[in-house]
Protein backbone atom coordinates (compact mmCIF):
# COMPACT_ATOMS: atom_id res chain seq x y z
CA UNK A 1 0.00 0.00 0.00
CA UNK A 2 1.71 3.09 -0.61
CA UNK A 3 1.92 6.02 1.89
CA UNK A 4 -0.28 8.65 0.62
CA UNK A 5 1.15 12.23 1.21
CA UNK A 6 -0.80 14.62 3.55
CA UNK A 7 -1.88 17.47 1.84
CA UNK A 8 -3.72 20.23 3.44
CA UNK A 9 -7.31 18.94 3.53
CA UNK A 10 -8.75 22.51 2.60
CA UNK A 11 -6.39 22.16 -0.71
CA UNK A 12 -7.00 18.85 -1.31
CA UNK A 13 -9.74 18.77 -3.68
CA UNK A 14 -7.56 21.79 -5.69
CA UNK A 15 -4.97 19.29 -7.23
CA UNK A 16 -5.32 18.61 -10.55
CA UNK A 17 -4.06 14.96 -10.14
CA UNK A 18 -4.53 11.94 -7.54
CA UNK A 19 -2.37 11.96 -4.80
CA UNK A 20 -1.86 8.58 -5.13
CA UNK A 21 -0.46 8.57 -8.91
CA UNK A 22 2.62 7.11 -8.64
CA UNK A 23 5.73 7.56 -10.74
CA UNK A 24 6.69 4.83 -13.81
CA UNK A 25 9.30 3.36 -11.49
CA UNK A 26 8.19 -0.56 -11.46
CA UNK A 27 11.14 -2.25 -10.46
CA UNK A 28 10.32 -2.57 -6.63
CA UNK A 29 6.89 -2.97 -4.55
CA UNK A 30 8.35 -3.21 -1.17
CA UNK A 31 8.35 0.08 -0.59
CA UNK A 32 10.25 1.46 2.53
CA UNK A 33 8.10 2.41 5.33
CA UNK A 34 7.91 5.71 7.28
CA UNK A 35 9.72 4.52 9.85
CA UNK A 36 12.32 2.54 8.33
CA UNK A 37 13.11 5.49 6.11
CA UNK A 38 13.31 8.83 8.86
CA UNK A 39 12.52 10.82 6.87
CA UNK A 40 10.16 13.93 7.48
CA UNK A 41 9.61 17.26 5.18
CA UNK A 42 8.68 20.31 6.48
CA UNK A 43 7.09 22.02 3.38
CA UNK A 44 4.42 24.72 2.11
CA UNK A 45 2.09 23.32 -0.25
CA UNK A 46 2.71 26.20 -3.06
CA UNK A 47 6.30 26.11 -2.43
CA UNK A 48 8.67 25.43 -5.84
CA UNK A 49 11.19 25.00 -3.83
CA UNK A 50 9.93 22.03 -1.57
CA UNK A 51 7.81 20.49 -4.74
CA UNK A 52 11.54 20.12 -5.94
CA UNK A 53 12.12 17.60 -3.09
CA UNK A 54 8.97 16.45 -2.87
CA UNK A 55 9.38 15.44 -6.96
CA UNK A 56 12.90 14.10 -5.73
CA UNK A 57 11.35 11.34 -3.12
CA UNK A 58 9.06 10.54 -5.52
CA UNK A 59 10.72 9.82 -8.17
CA UNK A 60 13.25 7.74 -5.73
CA UNK A 61 10.36 5.89 -4.05
CA UNK A 62 10.92 7.29 -0.46
CA UNK A 63 8.04 7.18 1.74
CA UNK A 64 7.88 10.38 3.90
CA UNK A 65 5.68 12.33 6.59
CA UNK A 66 5.04 15.57 4.59
CA UNK A 67 4.42 18.36 7.46
CA UNK A 68 2.98 21.89 6.00
CA UNK A 69 3.96 24.35 7.69
CA UNK A 70 1.36 27.48 7.42
CA UNK A 71 4.01 30.08 6.44
CA UNK A 72 1.35 33.04 6.46
CA UNK A 73 0.33 32.28 10.02
CA UNK A 74 4.00 32.02 11.35
CA UNK A 75 6.72 29.77 12.02
CA UNK A 76 6.75 26.10 14.01
CA UNK A 77 9.41 25.86 16.74
CA UNK A 78 10.09 22.46 14.67
CA UNK A 79 10.94 24.60 12.06
CA UNK A 80 12.82 27.38 13.39
CA UNK A 81 14.98 25.17 15.69
CA UNK A 82 15.80 23.24 12.16
CA UNK A 83 16.85 25.78 9.79
CA UNK A 84 18.03 28.50 12.49
CA UNK A 85 19.82 30.49 9.69
CA UNK A 86 17.24 31.34 6.86
CA UNK A 87 13.60 30.43 8.81
CA UNK A 88 12.40 28.82 5.47
CA UNK A 89 11.28 25.48 4.13
CA UNK A 90 12.02 23.03 2.30
CA UNK A 91 13.53 21.17 5.38
CA UNK A 92 14.23 17.60 5.29
CA UNK A 93 14.99 15.90 8.77
CA UNK A 94 16.40 12.61 8.26
CA UNK A 95 15.99 11.05 11.70
CA UNK A 96 16.84 13.98 13.68
CA UNK A 97 19.20 15.80 11.25
CA UNK A 98 18.06 18.55 9.01
CA UNK A 99 19.20 19.41 5.87
CA UNK A 100 18.32 22.81 4.19
CA UNK A 101 18.31 24.31 0.93
CA UNK A 102 16.44 22.49 -1.46
CA UNK A 103 18.97 21.42 -4.36
CA UNK A 104 21.61 20.46 -1.36
CA UNK A 105 18.27 18.62 -0.04
CA UNK A 106 17.67 16.65 -3.59
CA UNK A 107 21.55 16.16 -4.29
CA UNK A 108 21.38 14.67 -0.49
CA UNK A 109 18.78 12.04 -1.29
CA UNK A 110 21.23 10.78 -4.47
CA UNK A 111 23.66 10.11 -1.49
CA UNK A 112 21.76 8.93 1.31
CA UNK A 113 19.94 6.78 -0.72
CA UNK A 114 22.18 5.49 -3.61
CA UNK A 115 20.05 2.42 -4.26
CA UNK A 116 17.17 4.39 -5.54
CA UNK A 117 17.35 6.39 -8.81
CA UNK A 118 19.38 8.87 -9.16
CA UNK A 119 18.80 12.73 -10.08
CA UNK A 120 22.72 13.91 -10.71
CA UNK A 121 24.00 12.09 -13.82
CA UNK A 122 27.04 9.80 -12.97
CA UNK A 123 29.48 11.78 -15.54
CA UNK A 124 31.76 14.54 -14.04
CA UNK A 125 31.31 16.89 -16.65
CA UNK A 126 27.46 15.98 -16.85
CA UNK A 127 27.02 17.02 -13.68
CA UNK A 128 28.93 20.01 -13.52
CA UNK A 129 26.82 21.21 -15.82
CA UNK A 130 23.75 20.15 -14.21
CA UNK A 131 24.67 22.18 -11.15
CA UNK A 132 25.37 25.18 -13.45
CA UNK A 133 22.09 25.25 -14.74
CA UNK A 134 20.09 24.42 -11.38
CA UNK A 135 22.25 27.13 -9.91
CA UNK A 136 20.82 29.49 -12.75
CA UNK A 137 17.52 28.25 -12.11
CA UNK A 138 17.74 28.99 -8.71
CA UNK A 139 19.02 32.71 -9.49
CA UNK A 140 17.05 33.71 -12.04
CA UNK A 141 13.26 31.77 -12.33
CA UNK A 142 11.60 32.82 -8.54
CA UNK A 143 13.29 36.18 -8.45
CA UNK A 144 12.23 37.46 -11.67
CA UNK A 145 8.99 35.92 -11.84
CA UNK A 146 8.19 37.66 -8.76
CA UNK A 147 9.14 41.21 -10.48
CA UNK A 148 6.30 40.63 -12.74
CA UNK A 149 3.43 40.35 -9.81
CA UNK A 150 4.87 42.83 -7.65
CA UNK A 151 5.76 45.41 -9.77
CA UNK A 152 3.98 47.89 -12.45
CA UNK A 153 5.34 49.78 -15.43
CA UNK A 154 8.99 50.03 -16.63
CA UNK A 155 10.47 48.10 -13.78
CA UNK A 156 7.70 45.36 -14.85
CA UNK A 157 8.57 45.82 -18.53
CA UNK A 158 12.02 44.93 -17.97
CA UNK A 159 11.32 41.98 -16.02
CA UNK A 160 9.26 40.77 -18.52
CA UNK A 161 12.42 41.57 -20.85
CA UNK A 162 14.43 39.55 -18.36
CA UNK A 163 11.90 36.35 -18.13
CA UNK A 164 12.03 36.62 -21.96
CA UNK A 165 15.86 36.10 -21.61
CA UNK A 166 15.94 33.46 -19.04
CA UNK A 167 13.37 31.78 -21.04
CA UNK A 168 15.54 31.58 -24.28
CA UNK A 169 18.72 30.66 -22.51
CA UNK A 170 16.62 27.42 -21.10
CA UNK A 171 15.46 26.36 -24.23
CA UNK A 172 19.12 26.74 -26.10
CA UNK A 173 20.05 24.60 -22.74
CA UNK A 174 17.24 22.38 -23.28
CA UNK A 175 17.90 21.83 -27.13
CA UNK A 176 16.44 18.90 -28.86
CA UNK A 177 16.78 16.88 -25.53
CA UNK A 178 13.44 15.42 -24.23
CA UNK A 179 14.57 16.34 -20.54
CA UNK A 180 17.32 18.58 -19.23
CA UNK A 181 19.26 15.71 -17.99
CA UNK A 182 19.64 14.46 -21.78
CA UNK A 183 20.65 10.85 -21.58
CA UNK A 184 20.44 10.51 -18.19
CA UNK A 185 16.67 11.45 -18.38
CA UNK A 186 14.61 13.35 -16.02
CA UNK A 187 17.32 14.69 -13.86
CA UNK A 188 18.38 17.50 -11.30
CA UNK A 189 17.94 20.52 -13.60
CA UNK A 190 14.32 19.07 -14.57
CA UNK A 191 13.37 18.68 -10.83
CA UNK A 192 14.89 22.38 -10.07
CA UNK A 193 12.85 23.97 -13.09
CA UNK A 194 9.67 21.70 -12.64
CA UNK A 195 7.96 23.62 -10.20
CA UNK A 196 8.16 26.98 -12.34
CA UNK A 197 5.93 25.28 -14.57
CA UNK A 198 2.79 25.95 -12.10
CA UNK A 199 3.97 29.61 -12.13
CA UNK A 200 4.47 29.91 -15.40
CA UNK A 201 0.46 30.70 -16.20
CA UNK A 202 0.54 33.38 -13.65
CA UNK A 203 3.99 34.86 -14.95
CA UNK A 204 2.24 34.74 -18.27
CA UNK A 205 -0.88 37.04 -17.03
CA UNK A 206 1.06 39.30 -14.94
CA UNK A 207 3.60 39.52 -18.14
CA UNK A 208 1.35 39.57 -20.86
CA UNK A 209 3.36 37.08 -22.74
CA UNK A 210 3.42 33.61 -23.69
CA UNK A 211 5.78 30.99 -23.15
CA UNK A 212 4.79 29.05 -25.84
CA UNK A 213 5.71 32.06 -28.10
CA UNK A 214 8.61 33.12 -26.31
CA UNK A 215 10.23 29.82 -25.87
CA UNK A 216 8.39 26.71 -27.72
CA UNK A 217 10.85 24.06 -26.20
CA UNK A 218 9.75 25.66 -22.87
CA UNK A 219 6.39 24.67 -23.43
CA UNK A 220 6.64 21.46 -25.27
CA UNK A 221 9.15 20.31 -21.83
CA UNK A 222 6.28 21.72 -19.35
CA UNK A 223 4.04 19.38 -21.36
CA UNK A 224 6.28 16.40 -20.78
CA UNK A 225 7.30 17.27 -17.41
CA UNK A 226 4.00 17.78 -16.33
CA UNK A 227 2.68 14.31 -17.31
CA UNK A 228 5.25 12.66 -15.46
CA UNK A 229 3.78 11.00 -11.77
CA UNK A 230 6.14 12.95 -9.51
CA UNK A 231 5.90 16.17 -10.84
CA UNK A 232 1.83 15.82 -11.39
CA UNK A 233 1.47 14.69 -7.83
CA UNK A 234 3.46 17.34 -6.39
CA UNK A 235 2.31 20.56 -7.82
CA UNK A 236 -0.67 22.06 -7.31
CA UNK A 237 -3.06 23.84 -10.23
CA UNK A 238 -2.00 27.10 -12.04
CA UNK A 239 -4.97 28.67 -10.72
CA UNK A 240 -4.74 27.59 -7.34
CA UNK A 241 -0.89 29.01 -7.74
CA UNK A 242 -2.59 32.47 -9.45
CA UNK A 243 -5.06 32.85 -6.32
CA UNK A 244 -1.91 32.20 -3.75
CA UNK A 245 -0.32 34.65 -5.37
CA UNK A 246 -3.39 37.40 -4.58
CA UNK A 247 -3.21 36.53 -1.12
CA UNK A 248 0.71 37.73 -1.17
CA UNK A 249 -0.27 40.45 -2.84
CA UNK A 250 -3.04 41.43 -0.34
CA UNK A 251 -0.81 40.72 2.53
CA UNK A 252 1.82 43.02 1.21
CA UNK A 253 -0.32 45.57 0.26
CA UNK A 254 0.50 45.40 -3.20
CA UNK A 255 -2.33 46.74 -5.89
CA UNK B 1 26.77 24.80 -25.82
CA UNK B 2 27.96 21.54 -27.06
CA UNK B 3 25.47 19.75 -30.15
CA UNK B 4 24.25 16.46 -28.73
CA UNK B 5 26.19 14.14 -30.68
CA UNK B 6 29.75 15.89 -29.85
CA UNK B 7 28.70 15.94 -26.13
CA UNK B 8 27.96 12.26 -26.25
CA UNK B 9 31.03 10.98 -27.94
CA UNK B 10 32.83 13.00 -25.04
CA UNK B 11 30.99 11.42 -22.25
CA UNK B 12 31.69 8.12 -23.61
CA UNK B 13 35.51 8.74 -24.11
CA UNK B 14 35.61 10.31 -20.47
CA UNK B 15 33.92 7.20 -19.49
CA UNK B 16 36.55 4.87 -20.86
CA UNK B 17 39.45 7.30 -19.89
CA UNK B 18 38.44 8.11 -16.27
CA UNK B 19 41.10 5.76 -14.59
CA UNK B 20 43.93 6.90 -17.04
CA UNK B 21 42.81 10.68 -16.22
CA UNK B 22 42.91 9.90 -12.04
CA UNK B 23 46.63 8.80 -12.72
CA UNK B 24 47.84 10.87 -14.79
CA UNK B 25 47.27 14.20 -13.25
CA UNK B 26 47.83 16.88 -15.36
CA UNK B 27 47.37 15.15 -18.12
CA UNK B 28 44.49 16.84 -20.46
CA UNK B 29 44.12 19.82 -21.43
CA UNK B 30 42.90 21.93 -18.71
CA UNK B 31 43.21 25.94 -18.53
CA UNK B 32 41.59 27.97 -16.10
CA UNK B 33 39.95 31.82 -16.51
CA UNK B 34 40.57 33.43 -13.25
CA UNK B 35 41.16 36.69 -11.60
CA UNK B 36 44.21 37.24 -9.64
CA UNK B 37 41.89 38.80 -6.72
CA UNK B 38 38.75 37.00 -7.15
CA UNK B 39 38.26 34.95 -4.09
CA UNK B 40 35.98 32.52 -6.39
CA UNK B 41 39.38 31.73 -8.59
CA UNK B 42 41.25 31.53 -5.59
CA UNK B 43 39.00 29.21 -4.28
CA UNK B 44 39.69 26.89 -7.44
CA UNK B 45 43.48 27.45 -7.63
CA UNK B 46 43.81 26.16 -4.19
CA UNK B 47 41.87 23.16 -5.33
CA UNK B 48 43.83 22.44 -7.88
CA UNK B 49 47.18 22.57 -6.18
CA UNK B 50 45.94 20.53 -3.28
CA UNK B 51 45.26 17.60 -6.35
CA UNK B 52 48.49 18.49 -7.43
CA UNK B 53 47.31 19.04 -11.35
CA UNK B 54 49.21 21.36 -13.40
CA UNK B 55 46.89 23.96 -15.65
CA UNK B 56 47.68 26.83 -17.83
CA UNK B 57 45.97 30.08 -16.06
CA UNK B 58 44.81 33.16 -18.37
CA UNK B 59 44.02 36.01 -16.43
CA UNK B 60 41.01 37.88 -17.59
CA UNK B 61 39.99 41.47 -17.34
CA UNK B 62 36.77 41.69 -15.91
CA UNK B 63 36.33 45.77 -16.81
CA UNK B 64 36.83 44.64 -20.55
CA UNK B 65 35.73 40.90 -21.04
CA UNK B 66 37.41 39.73 -23.49
CA UNK B 67 36.73 36.90 -26.81
CA UNK B 68 37.56 33.56 -24.23
CA UNK B 69 35.60 34.41 -21.46
CA UNK B 70 32.64 35.55 -23.35
CA UNK B 71 32.93 32.18 -25.36
CA UNK B 72 33.48 29.57 -22.14
CA UNK B 73 30.89 31.45 -20.07
CA UNK B 74 28.19 33.04 -22.46
CA UNK B 75 25.52 33.05 -19.80
CA UNK B 76 27.04 34.91 -16.68
CA UNK B 77 30.90 36.04 -18.41
CA UNK B 78 31.93 35.47 -15.03
CA UNK B 79 35.38 34.36 -13.40
CA UNK B 80 36.41 31.29 -12.86
CA UNK B 81 36.10 29.28 -15.57
CA UNK B 82 37.76 26.13 -15.94
CA UNK B 83 38.30 24.15 -19.68
CA UNK B 84 38.75 20.91 -19.51
CA UNK B 85 39.55 19.27 -23.17
CA UNK B 86 38.35 22.21 -24.64
CA UNK B 87 34.76 21.80 -22.23
CA UNK B 88 33.89 24.71 -19.69
CA UNK B 89 32.91 24.28 -16.45
CA UNK B 90 31.55 27.55 -14.47
CA UNK B 91 30.50 28.37 -10.87
CA UNK B 92 33.64 27.86 -8.99
CA UNK B 93 31.65 25.35 -6.45
CA UNK B 94 30.56 23.59 -9.17
CA UNK B 95 33.81 23.71 -9.69
CA UNK B 96 35.18 22.36 -6.93
CA UNK B 97 33.24 19.03 -7.14
CA UNK B 98 34.38 18.48 -10.57
CA UNK B 99 37.75 19.03 -9.76
CA UNK B 100 36.87 16.22 -7.04
CA UNK B 101 35.23 13.85 -8.93
CA UNK B 102 37.73 13.58 -11.95
CA UNK B 103 40.96 13.80 -9.81
CA UNK B 104 39.01 11.48 -7.01
CA UNK B 105 42.02 8.96 -6.44
CA UNK B 106 44.76 11.92 -6.57
CA UNK B 107 45.57 13.46 -3.89
CA UNK B 108 43.19 14.54 -0.40
CA UNK B 109 39.38 14.92 -0.92
CA UNK B 110 38.12 17.81 -1.27
CA UNK B 111 34.26 17.02 -0.03
CA UNK B 112 33.60 15.19 3.20
CA UNK B 113 32.62 11.60 2.63
CA UNK B 114 29.79 11.20 4.58
CA UNK B 115 26.30 12.19 2.78
CA UNK B 116 25.17 14.47 5.57
CA UNK B 117 28.94 16.18 6.20
CA UNK B 118 28.36 16.69 2.91
CA UNK B 119 24.93 18.59 2.80
CA UNK B 120 26.57 20.73 5.74
CA UNK B 121 29.75 21.73 4.07
CA UNK B 122 27.70 22.35 1.10
CA UNK B 123 24.93 24.63 2.79
CA UNK B 124 27.43 26.67 4.58
CA UNK B 125 29.51 27.20 1.05
CA UNK B 126 26.29 28.28 -0.52
CA UNK B 127 25.58 30.37 2.92
CA UNK B 128 28.86 32.31 1.98
CA UNK B 129 28.47 32.86 -1.37
CA UNK B 130 24.83 34.19 -1.22
CA UNK B 131 24.83 36.01 2.05
CA UNK B 132 28.99 36.77 3.00
CA UNK B 133 30.04 37.98 -0.50
CA UNK B 134 27.40 40.58 -1.27
CA UNK B 135 27.95 41.95 2.41
CA UNK B 136 31.15 42.61 1.86
CA UNK B 137 31.12 43.66 -1.93
CA UNK B 138 28.36 45.89 -0.85
CA UNK B 139 31.19 47.68 1.74
CA UNK B 140 33.28 48.61 -1.63
CA UNK B 141 30.11 50.19 -3.44
CA UNK B 142 28.60 51.55 -0.39
CA UNK B 143 28.28 55.52 -0.77
CA UNK B 144 27.28 56.85 2.93
CA UNK B 145 28.52 56.48 5.90
CA UNK B 146 25.09 54.58 6.84
CA UNK B 147 25.25 52.38 3.59
CA UNK B 148 28.94 51.25 5.17
CA UNK B 149 27.86 50.52 8.28
CA UNK B 150 25.00 48.74 7.70
CA UNK B 151 27.38 46.31 5.18
CA UNK B 152 29.67 45.91 7.68
CA UNK B 153 27.07 44.81 10.49
CA UNK B 154 25.64 42.44 8.17
CA UNK B 155 29.18 40.58 7.47
CA UNK B 156 29.73 40.85 11.16
CA UNK B 157 25.96 39.02 11.36
CA UNK B 158 26.98 36.56 8.89
CA UNK B 159 30.65 35.49 10.52
CA UNK B 160 28.66 34.92 13.90
CA UNK B 161 26.52 32.08 12.10
CA UNK B 162 30.10 31.20 10.60
CA UNK B 163 31.86 31.07 13.98
CA UNK B 164 29.06 28.70 15.05
CA UNK B 165 29.15 26.72 11.67
CA UNK B 166 33.23 25.94 12.49
CA UNK B 167 32.48 24.93 16.07
CA UNK B 168 29.68 22.28 14.79
CA UNK B 169 31.50 21.40 11.31
CA UNK B 170 35.83 21.31 12.76
CA UNK B 171 34.41 18.76 15.98
CA UNK B 172 37.41 20.19 17.76
CA UNK B 173 39.43 19.93 14.55
CA UNK B 174 41.70 22.03 13.00
CA UNK B 175 39.83 22.57 9.82
CA UNK B 176 35.91 22.56 9.08
CA UNK B 177 36.68 19.91 7.25
CA UNK B 178 38.49 17.60 9.86
CA UNK B 179 42.35 17.51 10.25
CA UNK B 180 42.76 19.24 6.51
CA UNK B 181 41.57 21.93 4.38
CA UNK B 182 38.17 20.78 3.02
CA UNK B 183 35.42 22.31 0.51
CA UNK B 184 33.72 24.65 3.45
CA UNK B 185 37.56 25.67 4.28
CA UNK B 186 38.48 27.01 0.96
CA UNK B 187 35.11 28.68 0.42
CA UNK B 188 35.57 30.53 2.78
CA UNK B 189 39.37 30.95 3.13
CA UNK B 190 39.95 32.44 -0.28
CA UNK B 191 38.21 35.64 1.34
CA UNK B 192 40.43 35.78 4.01
CA UNK B 193 42.59 38.05 1.82
CA UNK B 194 39.87 40.59 0.83
CA UNK B 195 39.25 41.13 4.83
CA UNK B 196 42.88 41.78 5.44
CA UNK B 197 42.30 44.49 2.34
CA UNK B 198 39.27 45.76 3.74
CA UNK B 199 40.70 46.15 7.39
CA UNK B 200 43.23 48.42 5.89
CA UNK B 201 40.78 50.24 3.68
CA UNK B 202 37.43 50.29 6.25
CA UNK B 203 39.29 49.62 9.99
CA UNK B 204 36.98 47.06 10.71
CA UNK B 205 38.70 43.48 11.44
CA UNK B 206 35.48 40.88 10.26
CA UNK B 207 37.36 37.89 12.03
CA UNK B 208 39.37 38.77 15.09
CA UNK B 209 39.42 37.21 18.98
CA UNK B 210 37.01 39.18 20.78
CA UNK B 211 34.55 38.36 18.44
CA UNK B 212 34.93 34.90 16.95
CA UNK B 213 37.80 33.26 18.58
CA UNK B 214 37.60 29.72 16.75
CA UNK B 215 37.86 31.73 12.98
CA UNK B 216 40.44 33.88 14.21
CA UNK B 217 42.47 30.82 15.11
CA UNK B 218 41.21 28.79 12.08
CA UNK B 219 42.60 32.13 10.17
CA UNK B 220 46.00 31.18 11.18
CA UNK B 221 45.96 27.83 9.92
CA UNK B 222 44.60 28.18 6.77
CA UNK B 223 46.77 30.61 6.22
CA UNK B 224 49.72 28.67 6.72
CA UNK B 225 48.60 25.46 5.34
CA UNK B 226 50.99 24.68 2.46
CA UNK B 227 48.58 23.77 0.05
CA UNK B 228 46.47 26.74 -0.21
CA UNK B 229 49.42 29.41 0.75
CA UNK B 230 50.84 30.30 -2.72
CA UNK B 231 47.10 31.43 -4.19
CA UNK B 232 46.29 34.05 -1.76
CA UNK B 233 47.22 37.23 -3.81
CA UNK B 234 48.85 39.91 -1.94
CA UNK B 235 46.84 42.65 -0.05
CA UNK B 236 48.39 45.45 -1.98
CA UNK B 237 46.95 43.86 -4.72
CA UNK B 238 43.59 43.40 -3.24
CA UNK B 239 43.59 46.49 -2.64
CA UNK B 240 44.52 48.36 -6.02
CA UNK B 241 41.90 46.21 -7.64
CA UNK B 242 39.03 47.54 -5.10
CA UNK B 243 40.25 51.36 -6.09
CA UNK B 244 39.62 50.03 -9.73
CA UNK B 245 36.34 47.98 -8.81
CA UNK B 246 34.62 51.46 -6.57
CA UNK B 247 35.96 53.48 -10.26
CA UNK B 248 34.06 51.21 -12.32
CA UNK B 249 31.01 50.82 -10.32
CA UNK B 250 30.96 54.40 -9.55
CA UNK B 251 31.23 55.34 -13.83
CA UNK B 252 28.77 52.29 -14.53
CA UNK B 253 25.58 54.12 -12.38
Amino acid sequence: MPTPILTPSSLHSGRHTTTLSQSTNTTSNQKPTMASTGLVLLDFWVSPFGQRVRIALAEKNLAYEYVEEDLLAGKSDRLLQSNPVHKKIPVLLHGDKPVNESLIIVQYLDEAFPETPSLLPSDPYARAQARFWADYVDKKVYDCGSRLWKLKGEPQQQARAEMAEILKTLEAELGEKEFFGGDHGFGFVDAALAPFTAWFPSYERYGEFKVAEVAPGIAAWTKRVGERGSVAKSLYAPDKVYDFIGVLKKKYGIE
Amino acid sequence: MLPQKEAQSIQLSLQSKNTEWTTMAGEGDLKLLGLLVSPFAVRVRMALSMKGVSYEYIEQDVFNKGELLIKYNPVHKKVPVLIHNGKPICESLAILEYIDDIWGATGPSILPADPYERAIARFWANYIDDKMFPSWIGLLKAETEEEKAEKVNQTLAVLMHLEDAFAKCSNGKAFFGGDSVGYLDLALGCNLFWFEALRELFGVAFIDEGRTPLLASWAERFGEADAVKEMVPSVDKAMAHAKKFRAFFAAAK
